[in-house]
């Protein structure tokens, strides 16, 4: 059985042999090479564009929003992005004029002789300031979205807490920084169609963008994704406006055109996770168990709209965190600012409101003296158990599980107690911090069903099995455990199955490349899409042997019927490719039986399953300077079943290296709205010597629904990583640190603070 | 100007722009693409290649200083074969997106090239200038650590 080995990554070789093409390998010799013209100003009403007549136009094609043929917008939820500004610019580096020249460097000639004079409105830059309506620059009250989740009733339930504890958290903006940035090259044919390629997560979501742009059908676009280094959320949706960018350069220029992002121009235009200010209030009593939670989050969702309604969703939903309290209040809001649109990010609003709802965990436990882990056990969801929107979750609830691996592991409550006691030296302290999250995989309510995700498999003429779908490859392992999970369920060796290219005019749409979903929702689609290949063969065979479908069986790699040898998969299905064709099987994802969940009151079955994680943080923390140094980091992730061991491992240990960045040293850097530190030398993210060996352990509790009892795994690692940093810094120093990035200066002042 | 180099052990004469970056000859002139660029000013490691057994940033160096070097790119680390580094890193998972890997396979060759049996720390260290940001480096280490037990 394949599901369940460490089978090497499929484009392994080409990986490291150089061989793989990202879109920036792609050349053509008609190509033309696309640059932007974008705001230096936060807010402002565009006065005019000036072309300056010491430079050869004629050179170049420039492109406005008056070249926009149908839909000035990027098509997402609201549709309130412009494509290219038309008058009045609302964040730093939006886009306003682009350029296509025969080379890179006339087209960032003709960028620099382009000069737009502004008039400066008054501006938004902070969630504080949004709230406050400093000035309107959405709606009212500058709210995109808001919900409100309600179980019981707090006010009641706080009269009744034997103790209450307060606290508010915040965190900053994080950047994706997938090592490869933006890029798309676009082809306008001359019948008015067009032919993408790029580095994107969902092709389908391109797709969607350039028919809306130009009105066109759905066969006059073609979508191909090329070799995909890195998203994390990051090229979920933003590809739409690079794609759509190169799109109207090339039909102005006619030939092909290639838009690269330089890294700085990446880091200031395109998406990150959204800031949040957390506030929490909590009745319990002396003991510890929880009795009233009241929760507060609000996001700062950029200039635009974008995915935040669904960020903004996902972080109320595991607001709480998982644990039991009958009294519940979370009020939820994202609001709109001068600064670029925050879009999605690995952990999607989780990461945020885990942050808060750990670390007061954390300061609940020290404020009744109790172990954090004594707290977590008295109050972690159990199977039965229901969560903060009424879901009962009646299987695959690891969370015992993954608590327990993680402290026998880490030794976490010897060292939690005896570094209170003594410490290592007079300026070394250390400590220990944990962390206990979970996080819902596919997408949130009913948007499952609204996706009704698609996939295929086909039979082809050398006798192979090609999976078709829409999910990509970004550096995860979809292609390897697509494989994989298809071969376990035809009986048929791994090498036997192939993946199909990802192009839109040939794979049907299996919905985003997102939300933990790859593997637990369209994986499952894939092994039915399999199972029906599998049967269609058995009906056909049987028709023709006069026997019946069950007397046909395929397994070990071969298909064995009545009365005769077995004979080799592959032979038999050449033959049966030259007798019928290239069969090929479709399958559509539904939700598990029992799903039933209320959009207007916000309760009820939020995900159909949650996968659970501990970590657990050593640190040490220099008293002289009040750096911090990781010395040890253990994971214990419950994922239902790994396809891949090793891959899961991969994806587990990479996104808690993306948490402890969070937490410890990724820092945006703003002045008057613009990011001043889009350089790697001044974002830093960890380097191999800044992070230390880590344990990732693996339970497996299966979900039923699920491939081979899989569920959501990419984003779950990402959620707890800062928290019991932060816990650690705590354990270690005292001080408590409510601000991530935990810089030296936060350590410094919340020593300060607390003396 | 003119440059005369070789290039994974073949000569090339190129007519180029003297302060053209190394980058960007080998991946437009010498059409080697499986150097990559990440960030263009050294900081990331992505565009790692060998000047005569050194490792350097591709993106940091002017092609004006290589005439008559040995330049050895990711496309030079195997003949047809992979070599036991590249065979660890598929072996080990220590690849995810793949855009690292070139500029990690050739820091790691150079730690290979002159310590035999290197430590985890060694190797975290060595590979210090590269960034990943899919793995958490732990299957690199893994990986780099294997190919120099199995060169013994």
């Amino acid at each position: 059985m394949s599901v369940g080995k460490n089978i090497t990554r499929t484009e392994g070789r080409s990986k490291v042999n150089g061989s793989a093409k990202y879109i920036d390998d792609y050349h053509y010799p008609n190509m033309w090479y696309g640059k932007t013209v974008r705001s230096t100003m936060a807010h402002a009403k565009i006065l005019s564009i000036n072309y300056s007549p010491n430079f050869d136009w004629s050179q170049v094609v420039v492109v406005d929003y008056r070249d926009i043929p149908v839909r000035n917008i990027v098509a997402m939820i609201f549709d309130d992005q412009p494509l290219l500004v038309e008058s009045v610019v609302k964040h730093v580096a939006e886009p306003i004029v682009l350029v296509a020249a025969p080379s890179k460097e006339l087209a960032q000639k003709a960028v620099d002789h382009i000069e737009v004079v502004y008039e400066a409105l008054p501006t938004v830059l902070t969630i504080e300031e949004a709230l406050a309506v400093k000035e309107k620059i959405f709606g009212d009250d500058n709210i995109f979205k808001q919900y409100t989740i309600t179980r019981g009733s707090v006010t009641d339930a706080f009269q009744s807490a034997e103790i209450i504890v307060e606290g508010t958290y915040k965190v900053g903006h994080q950047e994706q920084l997938y090592i490869e940035t933006n890029g798309v090259i676009a082809t306008a044919e001359k019948d008015g169609s067009f032919v993408i390629q790029g580095s994107m997560q969902c092709p389908y979501y391109v797709h969607r963008a350039i028919k809306e742009i130009f009105g066109l059908s759905d066969e006059q676009v073609i979508v191909i994704q090329t070799v995909t280094a890195g998203g994390f959320g990051g090229k979920e949706d933003f590809p739409s406006v690079v794609a759509g960018h190169a799109a109207l350069l090339s039909r102005k220029c006619g030939r092909p055109v290639k838009i690269v992002y330089e890294r700085g121009e990446d880091f200031v235009s395109s998406t990150k996770r959204h800031p949040a200010i957390i506030h929490h209030r909590t009745g319990l009593t002396r003991d510890g168990r929880l009795l009233a939670s009241e929760i507060d989050i609000t996001f700062d969702g950029g200039a635009y709209c974008t995915l935040s309604p669904v960020v903004l969703s996902r972080g109320v939903i595991h607001a709480l965190g998982p644990y039991k309290c009958p009294n519940v209040k979370i009020s939820g809001r994202v609001v709109a600012t001068n600064t670029a649109p925050n879009g999605a990010f690995r952990g999607f609003g989780v990461p945020q409101a885990c942050f808060g709802g750990e670390l007061h965990m954390e300061k609940i436990a020290q404020t009744l003296n109790i172990s954090p882990v004594e707290l977590r056990r008295k109050n972690m969801l159990k199977e039965g158990d229901t969560t903060t929107t009424g879901q009962q979750l009646s299987y695959s609830v690891g969370t015992q599980e993954v608590l327990d691996t993680v402290l026998e592991r880490s030794d976490f409550l010897t060292k939690w107690q005896q570094y209170q006691q003594k410490n290592v030296s007079d300026n070394k302290r250390r400590g220990v911090g944990l962390s206990f999250f979970y996080h819902g995989g596919g997408f949130t309510g009913s948007g499952e069903e609204k996706i009704k995700g698609k996939a295929a498999v086909q039979l082809t003429t050398d006798g192979q099995v090609c999976i078709l779908t829409a999910s990509t490859e970004i550096g995860q392992g979809t292609k390897t455990i697509f494989r994989q999970i298809v071969a376990t369920e035809l009986g048929v060796d791994t090498d036997l199955v192939t993946f199909g290219e990802t192009d839109t005019s040939k794979v049907p749409d299996s919905g985003p490349t997102v939300a933990s979903r790859t593997c637990m929702v369209v994986g499952k689609v894939v092994q039915m899409a399999a199972a029906n290949l599998k049967q269609e063969i058995a009906r056909n065979l049987s028709a023709k042997l006069g026997c019946e479908p069950g007397q046909i069986e395929i397994s070990n790699n071969q298909v064995s019927y009545p009365n005769s040898n077995p004979i080799n998969f592959q032979e038999f299905a050449k033959e049966f490719v030259k007798e019928h064709g290239e069969l090929k099987t479709m399958a559509q994802y539904s939700s598990p039986p029992g799903i039933k969940w209320d959009e207007l009151n916000y309760t009820g079955d939020a995900y159909p399953v949650f996968s659970y994680g501990a970590d657990v943080v050593e640190v040490e923390v220099d008293l002289d300077t009040y750096e911090v140094k990781i010395l040890k980091v253990v994971t214990s992730s419950d994922i239902g079943k790994a396809i891949n061991p090793a891959m899961a491992e991969g994806q587990i240990e990479g996104g808690t290296v993306q948490a402890l960045g969070y937490g410890l040293c990724e820092e945006v850097v703003w002045k008057d709205g613009k990011m001043i530190n889009n350089r790697f030398t001044n974002y830093i993210i960890p380097t191999a010597l800044d992070i230390p060996e880590m344990e990732t352990i693996l339970v497996e509790k299966p979900y039923p629904y699920g491939p081979f009892g899989a569920k959501g795994l990419g984003e779950l690692p990402m959620d707890g990583g800062a928290p019991a940093l932060v816990a650690a810094i705590s354990n270690a120093t005292g001080a408590f640190v409510t601000e991530i990035p935990a810089t030296p200066e936060r350590i410094l002042a919340a020593l300060e603070a607390k003396q | 100007m003119n440059i005369k180099f070789t290039v994974n052990n073949k000569n090339y004469e190129l007519e180029v722009p003297p302060m053209k970056r190394l980058l960007d000859v080998l991946r437009e002139d010498v059409a080697l693409t499986g150097t990559k660029e990440g960030c263009g000013e050294g900081e990331c490691g992505a565009c790692s290649v060998f000047i005569d057994g050194t490792v350097v940033n591709s993106c940091l160096v002017p092609v004006c200083q290589t005439n008559a070097c040995q330049i050895t790119t990711v496309e030079g680390l195997s003949n047809g074969e992979l070599s036991k580094l590249q065979q660890a890193f598929i072996d080990y998972n220590a690849a995810q997106c793949g855009i690292c890997i070139p500029g990690m396979l050739v820091a790691a060759q150079a730690l290979l090239d002159k310590t035999t049996c290197p430590s985890r720390a060694e190797i975290r260290t060595a590979i210090a200038g590269n960034l990943c940001r899919c793995t958490g480096y732990m299957k690199i280490v893994d990986a780099i650590e294997a190919a120099a037990l199995a060169k013994e």
